[in-house]
């Protein structure tokens, strides 16, 4: 066991990034739950998206020559920049388009409406890039590489090796869920949107435009989901339009296992799911002699999980349980 | 455009005056059925003919007349096309086969109200339960298939798997059900697509450690099965025949189930589920038979899939077939058996038909097969979803309910009201 042990922390390390990955996008589910009871099924479509605009912005730079010359991160902070625009305006479109003539409707009508739309733009974005780079596969141009690690405490050796894309993104996730959470709590927009996820109609009466704040929670939302798009696509340098769907279902519940609706269980919900899940697809082999292999199997762990949640915690880590008024 | 209406309510007067109606109903179902006998190799023939039953069905006439037109254009004039047109008894045993499926899956989100995203499942369990038995997959981990049976049971052992498809189905849709009790609308929809990601990773992964399932490969060859001594040959019409049967009874089925203690027990608990728990609604044991007999319709026409298409694999069950099924029933209208039927023949024809005519119209004038029309699948499904929503929740063919005269309640005759706006939606 000590050698299943020494690999340890690594896994825990891969686990951690793709947590953080989870925790952005997981923000994005739990913004629009927060707001308007609903599950944006989209948002999976709206984080792929954001992961084509970063290939098609350094397709550009590199096109220009700029790649090469400028600093890494200077070209990084760009290309999320680009990605988090066409992914909000995205958001923004989404909402207005397929979302907004349903408000008031049966809860089941947006939700179908949504799947819908999340089926339109997986094909939409296979279509485009099929005509225009005339195959849907692609490879990200390499921005970022070189890896820290491992180190050493005293004699102890520390075997864990980061790539810097890898340390990239848990820093960005950092500084985008600490702003986030800084918007929401502490600006009048974000005291606004809070007044609106509470009770609609109040928050309308008190001169909110309800209007305006849900569709800059989705502008939000999209954004985040758009710069975790880009962030992925940086790190794993090949995107397809189906990277959405899975990885969508996992920030969905790692944002039920936080509780939906609540901003700080969306992050703790996507690490722990991140660590977790990295965890069983590194010793599920091992545990039951191979017969189950971790990872084929990795894909299905966070549904199992989620119906776990469902069915001991439903109102998840931090949500609040609430009982349905007759 | 006042001339195309005045046309139109001139026909709709030709088929409902009880004058005309027999001899309108009787010639257009000649002229389908001619249409189809003689041009057997378009697509508009096919859709000609099922158009012919709509309007036929609809017509003032007899039901018995009603019976008859639909039966001849179906047993005879279909048959006799097949015999030139190779892809119409595949094409009309996958209509069948949907017609089925979108009744099935109308159970569950029509009636009961539970989105279901992963009813594919059970389709693949009654498809893999009749492929591992009747090809040599069973061979591969019983001994005693493979001392006794190398390649599978084939022929009459078909009817016997009915029973057992309909079973594994029906324990599935338990199996998804048990957790799912508690859950609200939307986070059921989320579970219910985990459960066909479930079954489809474990239908290809279940190669090992016992060979059960074949693997990503899938399974083939399976045999033909024996209808009434038979062989089911490929293009035959024996398949399209047991398929015809099974989506009639499918239908049948669904109109006593609808009207049934347990139809209504649905609708309650659709409408208002704390209300109709009041009532003295079981909603534990009416959500478990809302999955399980879903569930069953599924498996069984999973098993005639496995039959038309002679190989099974995991790719076959994945979760755009849940959603082309889900935007048959959107179409047509939810809850409404009419409209389920009407809106998964017209998915199925654009799918297999229509997208195939425009792939090989455009092939020809030079799109690249990466953009072939056939796999805008997605997209389509995608749209109807979207459009239906915001344009028209109810469906082409809303469904009705039967209005009770309060006043006259000594003989309670059920006439087709106006439409409820979206019923099934509307909770």
């Amino acid at each position: 066991m000590p050698e299943a042990l020494s690999i340890l922390p690594q896994v825990i390390v891969d686990g951690l990034v793709v947590g953080f990955l989870y925790a952005v996008v997981a923000l994005g589910y739990t913004m629009v739950y927060g707001v308007l009871e609903f599950i944006n099924f989209a948002h999976s479509e709206i984080f792929m998206f954001g992961a084509f605009a970063a290939f098609e912005m350094l397709m550009l730079l590199q096109g220009a020559g700029f790649l090469a010359t400028l600093p890494p991160l200077i070209a990084l902070v760009a290309t999320v920049i680009v990605a988090m625009a066409v992914s909000g305006g995205l958001g923004w479109t989404v909402e207005r388009i397929a979302y907004r003539p349903l408000r008031g409707a049966p809860r089941l009508v947006p939700l179908i409406s949504a799947i819908g739309v999340s089926f339109f733009l997986q094909d939409f974005a296979r279509v485009i890039w099929t005509a225009a780079r005339g195959n849907y596969q692609l490879t990200v141009p390499n921005l970022i590489s070189g890896t820290i690690g491992p180190w050493k405490i005293g004699s102890l050796p520390i075997n864990v090796m980061i790539p810097i894309s890898a340390l990239i993104i848990m820093v960005a996730s950092v500084l985008m869920m600490v702003g986030l959470i800084w918007f929401v709590n502490r600006t009048k927009v974000g005291k606004a949107m809070r007044a609106v996820a509470q009770d609609r109609p109040t928050a309308s009466l008190m001169g909110i435009n309800v209007n305006k704040i849900i569709s800059l929670t989705f502008i939000l939302g999209g954004g985040l989901g758009g710069a975790a798009g880009a962030l992925f696509a940086v790190r794993y340098g090949a995107i397809n339009p189906y990277i959405g769907f899975i990885l969508g279902m996992k920030a969905f519940t790692a944002a039920v296992f936080g509780g939906i609706g609540s901003l700080a269980g969306a992050v703790v919900g996507g690490l722990s799911l991140g660590v977790l899940e990295a965890i069983v697809t590194a010793y599920l082999g091992p545990l039951t002699g191979d017969i189950l292999k971790g990872p084929e199997y990795k894909d299905i762990f966070a549904f199992v999980i989620l119906i776990l949640i469902l069915v001991l915690k439903p109102a998840g880590l931090f949500g609040k349980a609430t009982s349905e008024k007759v | 455009m006042t001339q195309l209406r005045k046309l139109y309510s001139q026909l709709v007067g030709l088929f409902q005056s009880r004058r005309t109606a027999p001899a309108a109903s009787i010639l257009l179902t000649v002229l389908t059925g001619l249409m189809q006998v003689l041009v057997p190799q378009s697509g508009f023939s096919i859709l000609f003919t099922l158009v012919a039953i709509y309007v036929v069905a609809h017509a003032n006439v007899h039901t018995v007349t009603k019976v008859v037109l639909a039966v001849i254009p179906l047993l005879v004039a279909v048959p006799i096309a097949g015999r030139d047109n190779f892809a119409l008894m595949p094409l009309m045993v996958q209509l069948c086969i949907y017609v089925a499926l979108a009744l099935g899956l109308n159970l569950v989100v029509g009636f009961a109200g539970l989105l279901d995203l992963g009813y594919i499942a059970f389709f693949a369990g009654g498809a893999y339960v009749y492929a591992i038995f009747a090809s040599g997959q069973a061979a591969k981990f019983l001994p005693w298939f493979a001392e006794h049976a190398p390649t599978g049971l084939g022929g009459w052992w078909f009817w016997a798997a009915i029973p057992i498809a309909l079973a594994v189905a029906a324990l599935l849709g338990i199996a998804l059900g048990l957790p799912v009790l508690r859950m609200r609308g939307d986070y059921l929809a989320i579970v219910t697509l985990g459960f066909g990601e479930v079954i489809q990773v474990i239908s290809r992964n279940l190669d090992h450690p016992l060979n059960i399932t074949g693997g990503a490969p899938g399974i083939a060859p399976i045999k033909y099965p024996f209808f009434f001594g038979i062989p089911a040959e490929y293009n035959g019409i024996a398949v399209y025949m047991v398929a015809l049967v099974f989506a009639t009874l499918t239908a049948m089925a669904m109109m006593r189930l609808e009207q049934s203690r347990l139809g209504r027990a649905w609708a309650a608990m659709r409408e208002d589920d704390i209300a109709a728990r009041a009532m003295g609604v079981p909603l534990v044991k009416m959500k478990l038979m809302a999955f399980a007999t879903g569930a069953s319709f599924s498996g069984a026409m999973g098993m005639l899939f496995a039959v038309k298409q002679q190989f099974i694999n995991p790719d076959t069950f994945g979760f755009m077939e849940s959603i082309g099924i889900l935007s048959m029933i959107i179409l047509g209208g939810l809850g409404s058996i009419r409209g389920v039927i009407v809106g998964a023949a017209a998915v199925t024809l654009l799918r297999f038909q229509f997208l195939r005519d425009l792939s090989d119209l455009f092939a020809g004038a030079g799109l690249p097969p990466a953009l072939d029309i056939t796999k805008y699948q997605p997209l389509i499904f995608g749209l109807i979803l979207i459009v239906m929503m915001i344009y028209r929740k109810e469906g082409l063919v809303p469904a009705t309910r039967p209005q009770i005269d309060v006043d006259n309640l000594g003989a309670p005759v059920p006439k087709p009201a106006s439409s409820t706006q979206g019923k099934a939606l509307g909770q």
